[in-house]
């Protein structure tokens, strides 16, 4: 499945007979209510590309060109990358040269921080849900249910304490602290997604592979790890993302020199005192949303197994 | 030599007992079918001898060697998986040089061992298909492939032909068996069909609860049976068990009383130190002979339900106090419906349990 797959296939337009067997109808009906979805992010995206006197005008301009006059020209903007390029810099006081925003070094801490935390949870959270799953204390579920407690709480009301404890070890600020923080909120996640996943898998297998020569550490890493691929993608970008975009722990734990882009994000539009600039919001926004898409078209085909896994019996 | 011993092994989950002091020794080149209804531990006795599961209590000793603490990985034992266990991600060829990797065997010895077992059992052609992509007979090959691919101290089989059709099932059967004649390990095979245990065993352990409740070969516990579990466990249509009152013996015949009728049966002259109480008669289906009417020391039943099975045909009976009698007669024994049936069993075939459930015979 995977060397023969083209661009159009991948991103959903297949060829063959399988395409449309829901007809056209349906077809349309999904269409629209996709595009229903989309459409906030889609006015972002042009947002970005727009000058910044178009950005609140009405009526909105929606289109970038005029479809060969099918958009009349009230609605269509002439798109330009200069927000693009005042995310890294620009003018900050009347009358100054353009000065570097340290968005390129924001967007480097989002990158850092969300995929070490991410990955350190998925390497920890694998493990012990293979424990979980194989190795079941007494009171198996308790312990699981109390690692989902942690979730249970919104932030708002934790963090207060949280940042008491951290201030006390000196961790507030740091890269260390943040990614810690990140990859314990990860943790319970990924350990309940694993298990799920290992639960699935057939013991046999195991045994087999016991009965063929394997070592404890050989049944995990030869047999089990590579049937649950697909798991430890879908868990890896659902936590990416909710990692990615998570603002307040990184308002309130990150310094001027770790700060993640969501929070950057916050204090480039609220300040300088002219109101909102929304082009250069929106294409902060755009350039944010890259890693986050990049990283689920390609973990696609995994993601959508796993998110399926285990519905379906062989 | 290859051999395998289990003495009194013991296993408990918790306040369950799965098998109890069970007792087995399987000789080099012995095939040894562990029988019994689901649940009875047969499958726990396997994975213990295996060491997938510890032992409660007793020992293991494989190949002369006490196996007690010993992984399964040390203890060179091969075992064919219920489910075939075939590794997804690999191909046919590797899943079979599996056990081979960890044997350390050199790339070309590897592809040889592979490619003789393939040829036993007629794998060349799918060696570089998935197991997704092959047929269960074949996954079921392969699991025996993977098996025999080494040189292992023993080989033990969980239910190997369960999930395989009724076609399918009779020609591994044989394949099987022809396969493991020519190892010369000692053997043991978990199964739930007593048919598979009959034809591939050399001996059989009946188990019921945990407890093995007789060893020996197909033709003895067939026709000895040594109490009224296996008694009705082996043999289709099943053995008649009739519960009688046991009057006394004379001259070769017990005196026995079962639903009012009085009839003096030939049986095992053992039955002679018996005390008259309550006793089980088990004869087999095919024990009965069809006489007239005027005969001595007959049981009368009622042919209720005939059905035809090609070279014979099964007689579903009732005595006039209500006992089903099974009754199977050659084909040419026309039987019809609402006949009174004249039955007398064969001596040799005439089975007397104790109270107890115990055969007694000399």
């Amino acid at each position: 499945m995977a060397s023969g797959v083209s661009f159009w296939e991948r991103i959903g337009f297949r060829s063959g007979g399988g395409v449309g067997d829901a007809g056209w109808g349906r077809t349309l009906g999904v269409a629209i209510v996709s595009l229903i979805y989309f459409l906030p992010v889609l006015f972002i995206i042009f947002t970005a590309f727009k000058p910044q006197e178009l950005a609140l005008s009405v009526p909105p301009t929606l289109s970038p060109t005029s479809f060969f006059g099918l958009i009349p020209d009230q609605f269509v903007f002439s798109p330009t990358l200069e927000n693009f390029g005042s995310v890294f810099s620009r003018v900050m006081t009347a009358g100054g040269a353009p000065e570097a925003t340290g968005f390129d070094r924001f967007f480097f801490n989002s990158i850092v921080i969300a995929t070490v935390s991410v990955l350190l949870a998925l390497v920890l959270g694998t493990l012990a849900s293979y424990g979980f799953s194989r190795y079941p204390l007494k009171g198996n579920d308790t312990y699981l249910f109390i690692i989902l407690t942690t979730r249970m709480l919104p932030a708002i009301v934790v963090v207060i304490p949280i940042i008491l404890m951290f201030r006390a070890v000196g961790l507030a600020g740091s890269y260390t602290g943040i990614i810690l923080l990140y990859t314990a909120f990860n943790l319970a996640f990924t350990i309940w997604m694993m298990k799920s996943f290992f639960d699935e898998l057939s013991t046999d297998v195991e045994d087999a592979a016991r009965i063929d020569g394997s070592s404890e550490t050989k049944v995990f890493l030869k047999i089990c790890l590579p049937q649950v691929v697909a798991g430890l993608a879908a868990t890896f970008v659902f936590g990416l993302i909710l990692t990615w975009n998570e603002f307040l722990f990184a308002l309130l734990l990150t310094g001027p020199d770790t700060r993640t882009v969501p929070v950057a994000m916050n204090q480039a539009v609220a300040s300088g005192g002219r109101g909102t600039d929304w082009t250069l919001l929106a294409a902060i926004e755009t350039l944010f949303l890259i890693p986050v898409f990049l990283v689920t078209f390609f973990l696609q085909d995994h993601l959508l197994r796993g998110v399926t896994f285990g519905t379906v019996k062989k | 030599m290859s051999t395998i011993e289990i003495r009194k092994l013991t296993k408990k989950f918790g306040d369950f007992v799965a098998v109890r002091d069970a007792d087995l020794s399987v000789a080099a080149g012995e095939v040894v079918c562990l029988l019994g209804p689901s649940g009875c531990g047969k499958t726990t006795t396997l994975r213990m001898i295996a060491g997938l599961e510890r032992a409660t209590a007793g020992d293991v000793v494989i190949a002369g060697q006490r196996m007690n603490d010993l992984s399964p990985e040390k203890r060179n034992i091969a075992m064919v998986f219920q489910f075939y266990a075939l590794y997804p991600a690999l191909t046919v060829g590797q899943n079979i040089a599996m056990p081979l990797h960890y044997e350390k065997v050199g790339k070309a010895e590897m592809e040889t061992r592979v490619n003789k077992v393939a040829d036993i059992l007629h794998l060349r052609e799918v060696l570089d298909r998935l197991p997704g992509q092959i047929s269960e007979g074949e996954k079921q090959r392969i699991a025996v492939a993977r098996a025999i691919v080494r040189d292992p101290n023993c080989f033990l089989f969980d239910e190997p032909l369960s999930r395989l059709d009724v076609e399918l099932r009779h020609s591994m059967r044989g394949q099987i068996k022809g396969v493991l004649s020519n190892l010369s390990k000692a053997t043991v095979i978990v199964t739930h069909d007593q048919l598979e245990a009959l034809t591939m065993a050399d001996r059989i352990a009946i188990m019921r609860d945990g407890l093995i409740e007789q060893v020996g070969s197909p033709h003895e516990v067939f026709a000895k049976p040594a109490n009224v579990f296996v008694a009705s466990f082996i043999g289709t249509p099943q053995m008649n068990l009739i519960e009688a009152q046991f009057k006394g013996y004379n001259n070769g015949k017990a005196k026995v009383v079962f639903d009012q009728q009085d009839v003096d049966l030939s049986v095992d002259p053992a039955v002679a130190n018996l005390a008259p109480g309550k006793v089980t008669v088990g004869v087999r289906p095919r024990a009965f002979t069809v006489v007239s009417q005027d005969t001595q020391d007959t049981i009368e039943a009622l042919a209720e339900l005939i059905e035809p099975m090609g070279a014979e045909t099964l007689i579903h009976a009732r005595t006039n106090t209500g006992s089903d009698i099974r009754v199977v007669v050659a084909r040419h024994n026309r039987v019809k419906t609402g006949e009174v049936l004249h039955l007398i069993p064969d001596r040799a075939q005439t089975h007397v349990f104790a109270e107890d459930g115990r055969a007694v015979r000399a």
